[in-house]
């Protein structure tokens, strides 16, 4: 029996794990770490590409890293993309701690990049003041830059365990970034090895102008927030040229929408269905980011209601072909600077 | 297995033998970890963390303790490549480990230099609610603005600094950990202080430990102090009994100052094991891992780190050099120095000399830090003695191989402890803090 590929173009689905939190802040009580797994392993059930966890420094719940690599040992296959702020944080430890995500999950980490621009955030640091969008999504992109370049600071076989020299390592397939940025320099290598996916996925919200520009240049999944096929298209075909004027294969970069859903009732749920359906046909964007109004309820009625509406119309996989979330999304594991460029050298 | 009926802590109750604490230090990056050989497994992937935490769980451990890396080591301006290398971010390791463990304590050795007390009292609260009570922090100092050239903060701290840094990191930590009454509105933190400002409310409530456990390694005077004042653990490397006995008189000695009694910081050495079936069996094993971890090469980087020149050219089963040291701290980077160069040589020219050692066996009889080897039923015998005589209240257990090098403890050494009644058979409580019998920090007069 053949496998035939049911969508000409695969269709890729996302879920925010986000909910009110307000609860938690009135009892006290502990966040309970079994809220975020069942949900998680719903997704999975689904068989979405994956969960995206928001963060700030200034908002209500814990780490969302941390929640997410809590979830990795409980699932297989669902990706898991915490949103990581560059703002008030050391590169070199967002760089390890997402690397490190990818390893607990072997290969399921994203990085969805953010700033933090409030002056709340920056007096619970009191290191430096809140400063303009610009600045802090070109500081962001840097951040994005030096966090590959520790990644791929360790050469895949840079591991060599050579007894007879007693070397553990190939210390030619090591290497310092080097890297100066406007405000801060790193350099290197990373203390971890390069994660299993390369470079775990980097998602970035890209609805506003100084985001758009780091998706364009760093982002593997770029999310456009839009409220029509036509508006996707446009943010989605502005995306891709500017990847294009930056060097980069268009056809690596993935733009999903994010859309604020809530399903009420499995109509809904058929409703989303044809919605997305429609989308996709347009060629309006290569998949949906959902942002839910109680995540509970909305995730299950996704789930039970339209992911299988969309398998049987052939739209959507039934099935995980690969193991980490760059299979999931159809990227493929990026090469190592460094061992290019070696290569090359004489 | 038979149960036992634990010995009740109320002072009316007959005194049973006195109870050890026991952790596990994953084999980290250094020439104590042996990389070679067929029990050997990957010190990165999650698998090798998951079977020495579940191994160490199966113990009834106390804690799980992973060390930091902040960067590569250097020698002689170029990557250090004989020693095993390359590991995770612990707090994210640790919040995985939440999910295959259900008692074990789960403790991160975090910098107080090259972090912000906001983003790390979150990270850690949140790996406490995310383990139902079992984080813990060690908190290092770092000086070398070689770590620095990682950082924003580049730069470095004189040492002096570095502590008053950390002391001032734990207290806005604990204000931000104590600022969500029960069940009432958070109050906004307004810590300003010489190092930090901190304004704003913190985002989590109190986590079910009150405070994750802190832990402090360090030997210094102001050290010892910030461990008296501040710590819950201190981990030290005083591994022989007399060592031992006079370090914890020590720092017991300094906690009235800070209003602390002495069951209120727990003393733990890191130490090193070796078992045998026989004496001779387990010393022979201990030979052969000293010359695993000491290989040629290793032995003449150890001698480079007290000469400071290179000495590639010399034969490792040689003599030593006959000149004195030429000291250059830049000539090893990232690693904890040794001592005075010129003493070490002296002792280490002495030592050669008089027992005939070659340059790697000198290496390999002065570096030695195997610290209970023997039979179970011996070495049992002497970590309880160790406790018995006030020498320690437990130990850090640095196992040498990955991930296996917990399993022969567990299997043979542990049911001996537990039919002595020095460690527990089962866990009594659910949180780290129960399991080292420290009582919940105690939430600030009028603000709960």
């Amino acid at each position: 029996m053949s496998v035939t590929p049911c969508a000409l173009r695969p269709l890729h689905l996302a879920f925010a794990l986000d909910g009110p939190v307000r609860r938690a802040r009135r009892g006290g009580e502990a966040y309970d770490p079994e809220h975020y797994v069942r949900l998680a392993r719903l997704a999975e059930r689904g068989t979405l590409d994956f969960v995206t966890l928001g963060d700030s420094f200034a908002r209500p719940g814990p780490d969302a890293l941390a929640v997410l690599a809590r979830v990795a040992p409980r699932t297989g296959r669902i990706g898991l993309v915490p949103a990581v702020t560059t703002t008030h944080t050391e590169p070199f430890h967002v760089s390890t701690a997402v690397s490190t995500l990818d390893w607990v999950s072997r290969g399921r980490a994203g990085w969805a990049v953010e700033v933090s621009q409030s002056r709340a955030e920056a007096r619970l640091f009191g290191r430096r003041d809140a400063a303009p969008a610009d600045a802090m999504w070109r500081e962001a992109g840097e951040a994005a830059d030096v966090a590959a370049r520790l990644w791929d600071s360790w050469e895949d076989d840079a591991e060599i365990r050579d007894a007879a020299t007693g070397r553990f390592v190939d210390r030619a397939k090591l290497h310092h970034v080097d890297f100066r940025g406007s405000s801060f320099s790193v350099r290197g290598p990373s203390i971890t090895p390069r994660p299993p996916q390369g470079h775990p996925v980097v998602v970035v919200d890209a609805s506003t102008r100084p985001a758009r520009e780091v998706a364009a240049a760093h982002a593997d999944v770029a999310l456009v927030r839009a409220e029509d096929p036509a508006t996707a298209g446009d943010a989605r075909a502005g995306l891709r040229e500017r990847a294009r004027a930056l060097g980069r294969d268009p056809d690596r970069l993935r733009v999903l929408a994010s859309l604020p859903v809530e399903l009420y009732c499995s109509g809904d749920a058929v409703g989303l269905a044809d919605l997305i359906g429609d989308w996709h046909a347009d060629g309006a964007c290569d998949g949906f980011h959902l942002r839910p109004a109680d995540p509970e309820r909305d995730l299950a009625r996704l789930v039970d209601g339209t992911v299988p509406v969309l398998q049987h119309r052939c739209l959507l996989r039934r099935f995980y072909p690969g193991a980490t979330l760059r299979e999931h999304l159809g990227l493929p594991r990026p090469a190592n600077r460094y061992a290019a460029a070696r290569k090359v050298s004489p | 297995m038979t149960t036992t009926t634990a010995p009740s802590r109320t002072p009316s109750a007959p005194p049973g033998p006195r109870r050890m604490h026991l952790a596990a230090h994953f084999p980290g990056v250094n020439n104590t970890t042996v990389w070679t050989g067929d029990r050997v497994g990957s010190q990165i992937d999650f698998a090798s963390f998951e079977h020495l935490a579940r191994t160490a769980e199966r113990g009834r451990f106390d804690f799980f303790f992973l060390a930091e890396g902040l960067r590569l080591r250097e020698h002689k301006g170029r990557i250090h490549d004989l020693d095993v290398m390359g590991r995770p971010e612990a707090v994210t390791v640790l919040s995985a480990l939440a999910a295959v463990t259900d008692r074990l304590g789960l403790a991160a050795t975090v910098s107080a230099t090259f972090n912000e007390p906001y983003e790390l009292a979150r990270r850690l609260s949140t790996l406490d609610h995310l383990s139902g009570g079992r984080a813990a922090w060690n908190v290092v100092t770092t000086s070398d603005a070689f770590t620095g050239e990682n950082f924003r903060r580049g730069g470095y701290l004189d040492h002096a600094d570095r502590y008053v840094r950390a002391a001032e990191f734990v207290a806005t930590a604990r204000e931000l950990w104590d600022s969500w009454p029960a069940g009432g509105t958070p109050r906004p933190v307004a810590h300003q202080g010489p190092h930090f400002s901190v304004r704003g409310e913190f985002t989590l409530p109190r986590s079910p430990q009150g405070h994750p456990v802190i832990i402090q390694a360090g030997d210094s005077a102001e050290g010892r102090d910030f461990a008296a004042a501040t710590a819950d653990v201190i981990f030290t490397r005083h591994s022989t009994l007399e060592a031992g006995r006079e370090f914890y008189a020590d720092v017991k000695g300094r906690l009235p100052a800070h209003g602390r009694d002495a069951d209120a910081l727990k003393i733990m050495p890191g130490v090193t094991f070796v078992l045998g079936d026989t004496a001779a069996d387990a010393q022979e094993r201990a030979a052969t891992i000293r010359r695993q971890q000491v290989s040629p090469q290793n032995a003449l980087v150890a001698l480079e780190q007290v000469w400071g020149v290179d000495l590639s050219a010399y034969d490792p089963d040689g003599p030593l050099p006959d000149f004195d040291p030429v000291p250059d701290p830049r000539l090893a980077q990232g690693r904890v120095r040794i001592g005075d160069p010129k003493a070490v040589a002296d002792r280490w020219r002495a030592l050669s000399e008089a027992k005939g050692l070659s340059i790697r066996e000198t290496v390999i009889e002065t570096t030695g830090r195997q610290s209970f080897v023997g039979t179970p039923a011996a070495v049992a015998e002497e970590m309880a003695a160790f406790v018995a005589a006030r020498a320690a209240d437990g130990f850090i257990l640095v196992p040498h191989l990955t991930p296996g090098g917990l399993d022969d403890f567990v299997d043979r050494v542990v049911p001996l402890l537990q039919e002595r009644g020095v460690l527990r058979p089962e866990y009594e409580g659910a949180t780290l803090r129960s399991h080292l019998g420290l009582p919940e920090p105690v939430r600030p007069a009028g603000k709960g």
